[in-house]
């Protein structure tokens, strides 16, 4: 494992050697199968989210071909409305619950500890947990699919379709536990990249030097920690209730409201395709940085505009109810918001347009992904402020037209740069780089196809045709431009295929990387493709937001942490001083452990309510270890500051 | 990473292996046949019989097919003699008394040919599966389908529990030919 | 025919205009926003500095920095504009005269019933998936769901409502041209969402009014012997437990009414064409055509079918 650079000069090669070796000794995984099961190191980890949520995403687009397959002609006879049902509820829960929050917040687990210059998360074994979780959730899903219980009324499940009268079996019972395992999951990940973004960070790193991808992460987290509980309430607690022992929240005959359903739901519902996009903002800055040679402009800005999104993402969700009865006067005040935030992303599209005019653009894949981002996100952002009017939301609402909008939005918005960020820290994650070739057959058949799917929807909704339609008659006229659109999903599905073939072929035989391949600015690229376990041997003191384009200043680290033990080094909040010394659990069973027991609780709780209590009884079983596991390790140690920059323990 | 793969490659499989009974919507308009034998009070019968080859409920362990069952109780005004299960004119569905037999068949028997003091022959007037999930239905106001079949409440004011909420039961008195 | 492009009533048209507008200043800023990036990837500004990276001279950095808060300025007025014509047309949506037509419909899976109200009970008219409507005046519909929620849309008349269960809502619109005009359930509610279509038949006022008392007349006894046959066959199977016909004892409220039948364009929620050949197939298996829907099929012997169906036909 080589050293970080730059290092302080004072420390030889050979002190450098012995501390990198023991440091490897103490944080290296278990060894084998168990090992991989214990595992509590944040990259492992984060690389387990990413694969997972890959394989969602192709999940979610083969369900999308054969639906696709199903509408290319009208009347067709592939599926019967009960499969199309499910397909359709299946490729919206995966794409948006399974798939695309997972993704995102996986990046910020992988790269955030190692953006900030920290060793791991400040809650690994929670990390851990909340994978467990969520893969629990996966297998859940699909299994439930294969043995046709899978859920059918949409990724929305709106009450009274979804309630006990019309839903029979324990279909929407398996739709609502799978969003409680991934909302648990989604906190988890959000408490862990809160804590590590304020309490970790680098020395020196002050809020104000923090890269634009760990604001993003940032804002997210907290997004997620007021979102989620509102899907947790209505889709565990009373949806699941009203089904399984006989409540009323949305029964109109017994002082119920199937309308407060769509409140609760889409409180959650909006600001999460923020939390969507969000990350995906934060992405686009440090490739465009990378690939215009030139730091940001309007650093401050872009970090109000991230604040501001998240805070008016909460304020919109009523336009996803515009056709419902509630009084006008309340939807303008929605429609208002809706199009104010357009604003703060404007701003940001601004800032990266002023700094690629003023910088040198380089079109790598990556950086072609960015332009491709700006084509397609902003045509669907403009569909969104269509969409905010109410009166002409009336018209396309619930119709092909906002399909487009969405997919638009998601895959130009989060797709986009997501697939920008693939190519560009693909060689940080595997040490190798992801063909340029095939990188550029990827990105045309992919923004081609997108807009050849998803383009002519608008005209479809303009001219009548609803959503969740498992068919269509032929006098509508609307047969040309679906069969259109099914070529195109196709296409997505070859540039897709042409990824998934880049990266298997690069991560075993693709040209290897070294540290740093892009001559990028961030601290993650300040340590070794890939990063050894323990991230960074020294902590870097920072003094910029760009600490690698620094040349021609000092980079003193921090000495004396142990490496007989699992340490992190805990500094403020706003001003990264260093403050503490804090022990980092060491791998652990009780993760996995606890899954298991949640998905017993929360599973079992659709048959019985005997298996709650069997769970609860085994949980306190699995705390006791996980707290025990804690006890062993010494308290942390504050740390006396000398003068100067650099900190040596004992 | 390629272990939880094939972990859960392995899981999947598995449950493909499995149906699900419960889950099944029947939409096509194959119909179940009616039961064996009509239990007859008397010899004389209007019509022919309804001739069958099961004496199993055809929707007793389908939660689609019973809830069918509900809506169809509600539509066809069963609840003016049988009050949601509670009885009046007619007795109670919710309890374990039987006057003409809980088995499938015996229910099917019932709701199709008719029965003295009241009750309506339905069997040219429902088509057999919607008798069979009426069946359904009844037997699971009295807890005898099993559980996760079982429809939740429905959407109008609570007069009962929830066929879901009935606990599993056995019939006790009943005056059929066969118990 | 069910286009928001081809507008045939005052308040389509005010949504018409508004989607033109948002279209062409939308697709401006959309090529502006794009033609920019691409010309600023192509740009070669600035010099390259310490470590490679590319500078920019102080002038051009506080004229890119201006040129931001430009276009954020510009952003946020073609966003007020836009808000304020949306509260203008939400206005003139909302404004309506005193109406001459009350229609209540209730959303049914998957079928509409239609109901045209009035203080006298005998000139009630009941009907299902096809509302005629005078031209020029405005109707207004009161909307609910009996089950689940659905949402009833005539793209060519209005915009959409939801009629949700357990709420009353309103929704209205003047026709002013005349014609036929397909709307759609646009809520998913359920297996048949796909086919719940309605169709609404604006006419000039006394062609209205003659179809309103047509349609309120109760139909007539047959008396040719197949007719009489096939009206026995309706009465003595299950049909009338679900369906009614005015001037029977056909009364039941759990499927759409079929009194007039005949004189609807449409079979099953606009699924099929009303003709004979087609009714024939959806009475003797309904499942065939609309997966998953209640009507069951009743083992109807050929002659049976076939005079029920000859009985049907004469419902006009």
């Amino acid at each position: 494992m080589t050293a970080p650079l730059p290092i302080d000069q004072t420390f030889d090669t050979a002190t450098v050697a012995r501390v990198t070796a023991e440091l490897d000794a103490t944080w290296r995984e278990r060894p084998g199968f168990w090992g991989w099961l214990t595992s509590v190191d944040h990259k492992a980890i984060g690389r387990r989210y990413i694969v997972t949520a890959f394989l969602m995403f192709i999940a979610g687009g083969l369900e999308a071909a054969i639906m696709r397959t199903q509408l290319a002609v009208p009347e067709n006879h592939l599926l019967g409305p009960d499969r199309y049902n499910q397909l359709f509820t299946t490729h919206g829960t995966t794409m948006m619950f399974l798939f695309a929050v997972p993704m995102m917040t996986a990046m910020g687990i992988y790269f955030v500890p190692l953006m900030i210059g920290a060793r791991n998360v400040a809650f690994p074994r929670l990390n851990a947990f909340g994978y467990w979780t969520y893969l629990v959730g996966v297998v859940f899903l699909y299994v439930s699919l294969f043995a046709n219980t899978g859920p059918d009324t949409g990724w929305f499940a709106y009450v009274p379709l979804s309630g006990p009268a019309f839903s029979p079996g324990h279909r929407v019972d398996v739709w609502a536990q799978l969003v409680t395992f991934t909302e648990i999951s989604a906190l988890c990940v959000a408490v862990n990249i809160i804590v590590t973004t304020f309490k970790l960070r680098a020395p020196g790193m002050s809020l104000n030097r923090m890269p634009i991808f760990v604001w993003a992460q940032l804002v997210v987290a907290f997004m997620v920690v007021f979102a989620m509980p509102a899907v947790a309430a209505g889709s565990t607690l009373m949806l699941a209730t009203d089904r399984a022992v006989n409540m009323h929240w949305f029964n109109p005959a017994e002082g119920g409201d199937a309308l407060l359903w769509q409140h609760i739901f889409w409180f959650f519902g909006h600001p999460e395709v923020y939390i969507i996009f969000l990350p995906a903002m934060g992405m686009v800055t440090p490739i465009i940085e990378t690939f215009c040679r030139r730091r940001v402009i309007g650093y401050t800005a872009l970090v109000m505009a991230n604040v501001a999104t998240a805070f008016f993402a909460f304020g919109l969700w009523v336009h996803h109810m515009f056709a419902t009865p509630i009084p006008e006067l309340g939807q303008s005040l929605f429609t208002a918001a809706s199009m104010v935030i357009a604003v703060p992303t404007g701003v940001q599209i601004f800032c990266w347009i002023a700094t690629i005019w003023t910088g040198r653009a380089r079109l790598t894949v990556p950086m072609l992904f960015i332009l491709g981002f700006f084509f397609t996100f902003v045509n669907g952002g403009i569909t969104g402020v269509m969409l905010a009017s109410v009166a002409f939301d009336k018209q396309v609402h619930d119709t092909f037209f906002v399909v487009a909008h969405l997919h638009y939005v998601l895959i130009g918005g989060g797709l986009m740069p997501l697939f920008g960020a693939f190519y560009y820290w693909f060689p940080k994650v595997s040490g190798r780089l992801l063909s340029e070739r095939l990188g550029k057959w990827h990105f045309w058949l992919f923004l081609i196809g997108v807009n050849v799917t998803f383009f002519p929807m608008h005209a479809l909704g303009l001219d009548g045709m609803p959503r969740r339609v498992y068919t269509y008659l032929a006098p509508t006229g609307w047969g040309t431009l679906n069969f259109l659109a099914t070529l195109g999903a196709y296409t997505i599905a070859l540039g897709v295929l042409v990824f998934i073939v880049n990266a298997l072929r690069s991560w075993r035989a693709g040209e290897l990387a070294g540290d740093n391949p892009w001559d990028s600015s961030g601290l993650e690229w300040a340590t070794s493709s890939p990063a050894p376990p323990y991230n960074f041997a020294f902590p870097i003191i920072i003094d910029s937001v760009h600490p690698l384009w620094e040349t021609n200043v000092e980079h003193p680290v921090v000495t004396g942490l142990r490496t007989d033990r699992r340490e992190i080094l805990v500094t403020t909040t706003t001003d990264a001083v260093p403050e503490s010394r804090h022990a980092a659990p060491d791998p652990s069973i009780w993760p996995l452990y606890l899954a298991g027991c949640m998905a017993l609780l929360f599973i079992g709780s659709i048959f019985s309510p005997y298996f709650v209590l069997i769970a609860i009884g085994l949980s306190v079983f699995g705390l006791l270890g996980w707290g025990l596991q804690s006890t062993k390790k010494i308290e942390p140690e504050l740390v006396q500051l000398p003068t100067g920059a650099m900190v040596e323990g004992a | 990473m390629t272990d939880s793969f094939r972990v859960t490659l392995v899981i999947t499989l598995c449950a493909l292996v499995l149906g699900c009974e419960r889950e099944e919507r029947r939409l096509n308009s194959q119909q179940p046949k009616g039961p064996q034998q009509m239990v007859t009070q008397v010899s004389l019968q209007p019509g022919p019989n309804v001739v069958a080859d099961t004496e199993e409920g055809a929707f007793d362990d389908n939660a689609q097919g019973t809830t069918e069952g509900q809506i169809l109780f509600a539509q066809m005004n069963c609840s003016g003699c049988h009050s949601n299960g509670g009885g009046g004119m007619g007795p109670p569905l919710m309890d374990d008394q039987w006057i003409y037999g809980s088995r499938p068949d015996q229910i099917f028997a019932t709701i199709a040919e008719g029965r003295p003091n009241g009750m309506p022959a339905w069997k040219y007037k429902l088509n057999n599966q919607q008798i069979w999930q009426l069946v359904a239905y009844v037997r699971s106001l009295s807890g005898l389908t099993p559980k996760s079949a079982r429809p939740g409440r429905d959407d109008h004011m609570n007069v009962k529990p929830a066929p879901m909420q009935t606990p599993n039961a056995k019939p006790k008195n009943s005056q059929s030919t066969t118990p | 025919m069910h286009s928001v492009f081809s507008p045939a009533s005052a308040q389509a048209r005010i949504v018409a205009h508004l989607w033109w507008w948002m279209f062409g200043v939308g697709m401006i800023v959309w090529l502006g926003v794009t033609l920019a990036a691409l010309y600023a990837a192509r740009a070669r500004r600035g010099e390259r500095g310490a470590n490679g990276l590319n500078e920019v001279t102080p002038t051009v950095r506080q004229r890119t920095e201006r040129g931001i808060a430009t276009a954020t300025f510009v952003t946020l007025l073609i966003l007020l504009a836009f808000l304020a014509y949306d509260f203008t047309a939400g206005r003139a949506l909302a404004a309506h005269p005193k109406v001459a037509t009350t229609i209540r419909v209730t959303g049914y899976q998957w079928w509409w019933d239609v109901l045209y109200e009035d203080p006298d009970p005998s000139k009630q008219v009941e009907t299902a998936n096809e509302i005629h409507v005078p031209v020029g005046e405005t109707v207004q519909f009161t909307l609910r769901g009996a089950d689940v929620i659905h949402s009833f849309w005539a793209p060519n008349l209005n915009g959409k409502k939801d009629l949700v269960p357990g709420y009353t809502t309103a929704l209205f619109f003047r026709a002013d041209t005349a014609g036929v005009y397909r709307g759609q359930c646009a809520e998913f509610c359920g297996l048949q969402h796909a086919k719940m279509a309605f169709y609404v038949i604006a006419e000039p006022r006394p062609k209205f009014e003659a179809w309103l008392a047509a349609a309120s007349t109760p139909m007539q006894p047959p008396t040719d012997p197949k007719l009489v046959y096939g009206q026995k066959v309706f009465m003595s199977s299950g049909c009338p437990l679900c369906h009614s016909i005015s001037g029977t004892d056909a009364r039941g409220t759990v499927g759409p009414g079929l009194s007039h039948f005949k004189s609807r364009s449409t079979i099953a929620a606009g699924t099929l064409a009303n003709t004979r050949q087609n009714l024939t197939r959806w009475i003797q298996n309904p499942a065939a055509f609309k997966p998953g829907v209640r009507m069951p099929a009743l083992p109807f012997k050929p002659a049976e079918l076939d005079a029920l169906v000859s009985y049907l036909e004469t419902l006009k």
